[in-house]
């Protein structure tokens, strides 16, 4: 069993999911919040390494990785920080990249220094199985999960194909749309859960769009797993003082409604 | 143009390693709904013969063959003729692929049409085919372009579109295509994608090409008529490659005729501000498809440069990757000072004022055809005019004195 699959293993436990750019605000900013959201309940990290473009994210990530790029922040810092954070935190880390930076670092490459700097698992949001072959060969050589996302507009044989092909936990996008989040939750996401759940045994978790712990709890009884990442880059953007006690009360906020 | 006529669908999503589906899982059900759609008009007579009628009637198809003699005679080489796709409807040859997807995006029930645009000749193009067909159109473009492309931008809003200024990244062509892909992302269940050039993810590169082709093929039975043989060479501008896959594609199976696509060297390739992905790129994604893209060490997209922003771009359709990797298609570059030459030469001394990307295409051919004997026959294909670039002319030649 992976490390990321580990998280799911104990019943009725509900994962929470946290995604933060790496470099945002600054590289100390992204090791200090990690461990932060691991010691308040988070139960796996997702590290945004920042595309020039990011065709599947909304204002707040694209800021975001605007704003990393301008430091200076490339793949190889991004596998820094995580061998870092190996060091700080015991949850599994994984990497959320568009396809490019790790076509153009070299695919088996990537996934040896990947693997080498404790990374568990790699999302990617533009590269759905049809394309992925390649990449899932070396992930599983490398023992890394290869998360494919599933969206509602999915039909059922996209459903079946990416149950068959995702490892960890499948991905699912709660609306048709971008990153970022959003007041409201869509109303038909308990349908495409159990859309997903007739074919598939794996975790499902779901991501895009959801804001507060309440949202989270309200998702979590139909779901094995929510993520999050929009909201706790805003909150990392606030640029008040008391940042860490939001991030910790936000964190903790989740935990509490999940584990309801 | 009837049905057996059309190229037959390309099932695969690759031209060789380029190409391909690299597009968020919510897109992949849509571009599967396109690819059938597309396939299903392939044998209906009535889808093809409403294009061709508009094609004639709308968008003033046949362009002429002109056999440019003042050109000829400056150059002093090569027999040049210009196929004149500036003199369509709208000032491009944007409007044979909008045309066609819009007639596409009605017969699959879409009403609501969405669309990037650089210099704004797409833009307009689409804006212009919605209006005609009662779709409802949103154009995404670039801050920089909308700049420097103002007049396109009134257009457009004339024509009843409604424009969105994009401000991320460059703030060029990438930018408003990833803007587009965003806003096609989160309304993909009643949107039509109507994409600009041969890039993006399969069918994209595909369609656009096929509904182009109509260029090459006028121009392969133009030639016989008037020189009584094929060309020596065929020349145009590449940014993403739409007018050029399409007046080069009917003529690939003709190892005589020598295709050359001419991208934009902006200031200069050494110097790095430029937008020629083929000839100093590499292999990468960009946009749903691999092909040669200009990015840095880490794989991020690089900034572009060129006078012409329907040039401006990091990628380039990756079926031109293909061609460019198997030797058939020669590909180089001409910088903006030259462009702006020709520009002014052809407005001079033929009374033809080119848009800035054909332009490109006129600097590297007059170039070639000196070198080259009055018996050899060169064709340009004119893939705009140039109304739409008079504040950047003008600029540029009052920095110029």
């Amino acid at each position: 069993m992976s490390r990321i699959s580990s998280i799911f293993a104990q019943p009725g436990h509900k994962a929470f999911i946290a995604y933060v750019t790496v470099g945002y605000p600054s590289i100390e900013a992204t090791l200090s919040t990690v461990s932060l959201l691991a010691e308040n309940g988070c139960d796996m990290i997702e590290l945004g390494i920042p595309f020039s473009d990011p065709i599947a994210d909304g204002v707040t990530i694209q800021k975001a990785s605007f704003h990393a790029l301008k430091k200076g922040v490339t793949p190889e810092r991004c596998l820094a920080v995580a061998r870092k954070l190996k060091q700080q935190v015991s949850i599994p880390l994984t990497f959320m990249s568009y396809f490019n930076p790790i076509l153009h670092y070299g695919q088996e490459n990537f996934c040896n220094d990947c693997a080498s700097s404790g990374i568990d698992g790699l999302i990617i949001p533009d590269l759905p199985p049809d394309e992925g072959g390649e990449l899932e060969s070396l992930t599983q050589k490398h023992n890394l999960d290869l998360i494919y996302l599933l969206s509602p507009a999915s039909t059922e044989e996209r459903i079946r194909l990416i149950a068959q092909r995702s490892r960890g936990f499948i991905y699912l996008v709660s609306v048709t749309g971008v990153t970022g989040a959003r007041n409201a939750l869509p109303s038909d996401l308990e349908i495409f859960l159990r859309r997903v759940r007739k074919v598939s045994k794996l975790p499902l978790c779901v991501g895009f769009g959801i804001s507060t712990p309440e949202q989270a709890g309200q998702i979590a009884t139909v779901a094995d797993g929510v993520i999050i990442g929009s909201r706790i880059i805003q909150l990392m953007d606030s640029g008040e003082p008391n940042t860490a006690q939001q991030i910790q009360a936000f964190a903790r906020g989740v935990r509490r409604e999940l584990d309801q | 143009m009837t049905a057996q006529d059309k190229p037959s669908f390309v099932s695969s999503s690759y031209f060789g390693q380029f190409g391909g589906r690299f597009a968020p899982e919510t897109l992949v059900p849509a571009l599967d709904e396109l690819t059938t759609a597309y396939k299903k008009i392939q044998g209906d007579a009535s889808f093809w013969s409403e294009f061709d009628s508009l094609s004639h009637d709308y968008s003033g198809r046949p362009t002429p063959l002109y056999f440019a003699e003042k050109l000829t005679g400056h150059c002093d080489g090569a027999r040049i003729f210009l196929k004149r796709e500036d003199l369509l409807h709208t000032g491009a040859h944007k409007i044979n692929n909008a045309l066609g997807q819009g007639l596409l995006a009605k017969k699959m029930g879409k009403q609501r049409i969405i669309a990037e645009t650089g210099a704004g000749q797409h833009g307009v193009a689409t804006a212009t085919i919605c209006a005609r067909l009662g779709l409802d159109c949103v154009v995404y473009m670039g801050e920089e372009d909308i700049r420097r492309q103002s007049h396109n931008v009134f257009r457009m809003k004339l024509l009843g579109a409604e424009v969105f200024p994009v401000s991320s990244g460059s703030k060029t062509l990438k930018d408003a295509i990833n803007e587009a892909m965003r806003d096609w992302v989160t309304n993909v269940r009643n949107t039509y994608y109507l994409l600009g050039s041969v890039v993006g993810p399969h069918p994209y590169p595909t369609i656009v090409r096929d509904f182009q082709t109509i260029i090459g093929k006028e121009t392969r039975e133009q030639v016989m008529v008037k020189c009584g043989r094929l060309p020596d060479y065929i020349i145009a501008c590449v940014g993403g490659g739409s007018n050029a896959m399409g007046i080069f594609h009917p003529f690939l199976k003709d190892p005589e005729v020598q295709l050359i696509g001419v991208e934009a060297a902006g200031r200069g390739i050494a110097g790095g501000k430029h937008a020629a992905p083929l000839i100093a790129g590499s292999i990468g994604v960009l946009h749903g498809a691999k092909s040669y893209v200009l990015q840095d060490e880490a794989g991020q997209i690089r900034e572009t440069a060129s006078i012409a922003a329907g040039l401006d771009y990091p990628s380039v359709g990756p079926e031109h990757s293909y061609y460019k990797a198997a030797g058939r298609i020669v590909y180089d570059a001409v910088e903006d000072k030259d462009a702006l030459a020709a520009f002014l030469l052809l407005s001079q001394i033929e009374g033809i004022i080119p848009a800035l990307e054909s332009a490109h295409a006129i600097s590297y051919a007059c170039k070639i055809a000196s070198s080259l004997g009055k018996d050899k026959i060169i064709i340009i294909n004119l893939s705009g005019r140039g109304d739409k670039d008079m504040d950047i002319v003008s600029g540029a030649m009052e920095k110029k004195q």
